[in-house]
């Protein structure tokens, strides 16, 4: 059990949190414009690296926020937390 | 090879066989290979196996990054049932199935391959209609299936609590008399004594770092001429990626997607007990699976843990949760001792399913996403492999887990149509 800082209510015990995936994978601009594999791709495909990896976390049993975080997925540390919105944090190696 | 027989009194686990003296070489990679097999897991070496078995191929290297079957093959827990609903995934768990039942002969070595049977649990009315619905299914493709109700399913494991007054009363399960668990470690010797016996070269400690290439993806010439390791780069003809957990990294160096996303998965062992669970029990709705290794430690596991993660470990939560589960489906289980717990790395996709057959490299195949249930798969895996890479044309058993299904408009179940524990 690790802990995780909520960018709202700091650092909390993992049990609170659930885990959402790959962060910034923004909704298509224009589906009507996207090939089948475009959106297969939008739909199936996710980065899965082995190093910093931007995700998305809520704070489920807390205050319900979602927010992003880029977790090294060798060792589980969180590197950075940040709101919704806000840019990701430069990180060496992470993807974007 | 003998297996020593135990006498009545002897203690649980008297009647495993003594470890052999020597088991395989350690060859140095030669500088080329007709077929480099990644990975040294079970998929690695069964491949390797009926490459050799089925096709007389033996120029063949098995390149493995840390030691021979050190990655899942050695962390799961060797449940091997063929009871999926999905056709396509009952046909290749019940080739494979097949084989285990003749594994021991075909090996000429041990693998103590117990067939004792799985119960998976139904605990709400729901749960009921999809497992009978599952046996029908599984009955029609000419699997063993029954559906229990809780007495029966008492009579077959006895320390199971069947009473309803818990959170989730057991209503019946699903039973499958020709499930089993085969000693992992023994499986994986014995597929490596075997082709190293042929000429086939396991090199462990080589870790595949990068591939070069030839040739244009977009024009379909793309191939891999040779291996990047940590031991030299190696010529190779024909390739396969079996590194279950970490195939997307190797994907990624050749610029090909896949969706697979890698988690951990954790199992732990009790200290050794009397034995007193004969059969294999799974629950998916409280999530835990259970049984009783040959010497005696209660082997249980978990669901994976939700995030993305290499490091082999995973979180206390997972297992405190397994744990509850279990004390209260198996009220004896309270007075165990944990002995240890690990995690595997494994490779899920969206649909549960796995991603075997052809890349955008004409000489690279693919096999992953086996996810939390590909030991059960290990020999007919190989099988299929092997053939698709001697004769060219895709086995049928594997030709529908295709990479291109996310992208052709192919109807992507989701996880419980598969049937998976997970
Ligand atoms: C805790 C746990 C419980 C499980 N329980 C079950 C079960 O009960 N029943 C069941 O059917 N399945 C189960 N599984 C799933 C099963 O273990 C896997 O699906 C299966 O082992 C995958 O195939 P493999 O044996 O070839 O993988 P592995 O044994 O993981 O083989 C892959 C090998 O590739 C090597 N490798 C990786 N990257 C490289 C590289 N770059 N260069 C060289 N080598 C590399 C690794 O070191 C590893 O040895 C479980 C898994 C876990 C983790
Ligand atoms: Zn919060």
């Amino acid at each position: 059990m690790q802990l995780i800082t909520c960018p709202w209510c700091g650092p909390r015990e993992e049990l609170e949190f659930h885990y959402g995936g790959q962060a910034h994978v923004a909704y298509p601009e224009d589906p009507q414009e996207l090939t089948d594999e475009q959106w297969a791709h939008f739909v199936f495909f996710r980065d899965n690296p082995k190093g910093p990896f931007p995700e998305r976390w809520v704070h489920g049993a807390g205050c319900r926020r979602w927010f992003n975080a880029v977790r090294d997925t060798r060792t589980y540390q969180f590197l950075a937390v940040y709101r919704i919105g806000e840019a990701q944090p430069q990180i060496p190696g992470a993807t974007t | 090879m003998s297996t020593t027989t135990a006498t009545a009194g002897d203690p649980p686990g008297a009647d495993l066989p003594e470890h052999p003296d020597f088991l395989w070489r350690n060859p140095e990679p030669k500088r080329s290979y007709d077929v480099v097999i990644v990975g040294g897991g079970g998929h690695g070496l069964a491949t390797a196996h009926y490459l050799v078995r089925n096709h007389g191929i033996t120029n063949v290297a098995v390149l493995e990054k840390g030691w021979l079957a050190g990655g899942n093959m050695a962390r799961n827990t060797t449940l091997i049932r063929s009871n999926y609903l999905l056709d396509e995934s009952a046909f290749v768990y019940e080739h494979a199935l097949k084989l285990w039942e003749g594994l021991e002969e075909d090996l000429d070595y041990p693998i103590l391959f117990s067939q004792r049977g799985v119960l998976n649990l139904a605990h709400t009315e729901q749960d009921v209609r999809d497992s009978v619905r599952r046996v029908e299914a599984n009955r029609l493709n000419g699997i063993d299936a029954e559906y229990l109700g809780p007495d029966d399913v008492a009579k077959i494991c006895p320390i199971l609590n069947v009473s309803d007054d818990i959170r989730y009363p057991v209503l019946g399960a699903t039973y499958q008399p020709r499930a089993g668990i085969a000693k992992h470690d023994y499986v994986a010797w014995g597929f490596g004594r075997r082709v190293d016996e042929a000429g086939v070269d396991l090199i462990q400690d080589c870790e595949v770092l990068d591939f070069l290439t030839e040739g244009d993806v977009g024009d379909g010439t793309a191939r891999v001429t040779g291996i990047r390791t940590s031991r030299g780069d190696i010529a190779c003809g024909q390739v396969a990626l079996c590194a279950a957990g970490h195939t997307s990294t190797l994907l990624d160096r050749l610029g090909v997607r896949t969706p697979l996303q890698s988690h951990p998965l954790q199992a732990l062992v009790s200290e050794l007990l009397e034995p007193v669970h004969p059969t294999i029990v799974m629950s998916n709705a409280v999530h835990v699976y259970v049984s009783q290794a040959h010497k005696g430690e209660l082997v249980m596991g978990a669901g994976v843990d939700s995030y993305n993660g290499y490091g082999q470990r995973g979180a206390f939560h997972v297992i405190e949760r397994q744990m509850a589960a279990a004390v209260e489906l198996f009220p004896v289980f309270a007075r165990a001792h944990l002995l240890r717990s690990w995690a595997g790395i494994v490779d899920v996709t969206p649909d549960a399913s796995p991603i075997v057959g052809r890349t955008p490299y004409a000489n690279v195949l693919v096999n992953s996403g086996w996810g939390t249930g590909g030991f059960k798969v290990t020999p007919g895996l190989g099988w299929c492999l092997a053939h698709t890479i001697a004769t060219g044309e895709l086995h049928p058993h594997i030709a529908p887990f295709a990479l291109d299904r996310f992208v052709t408009g192919a109807l992507v179940d989701e996880h419980g149509a598969a049937g998976v524990a997970h």
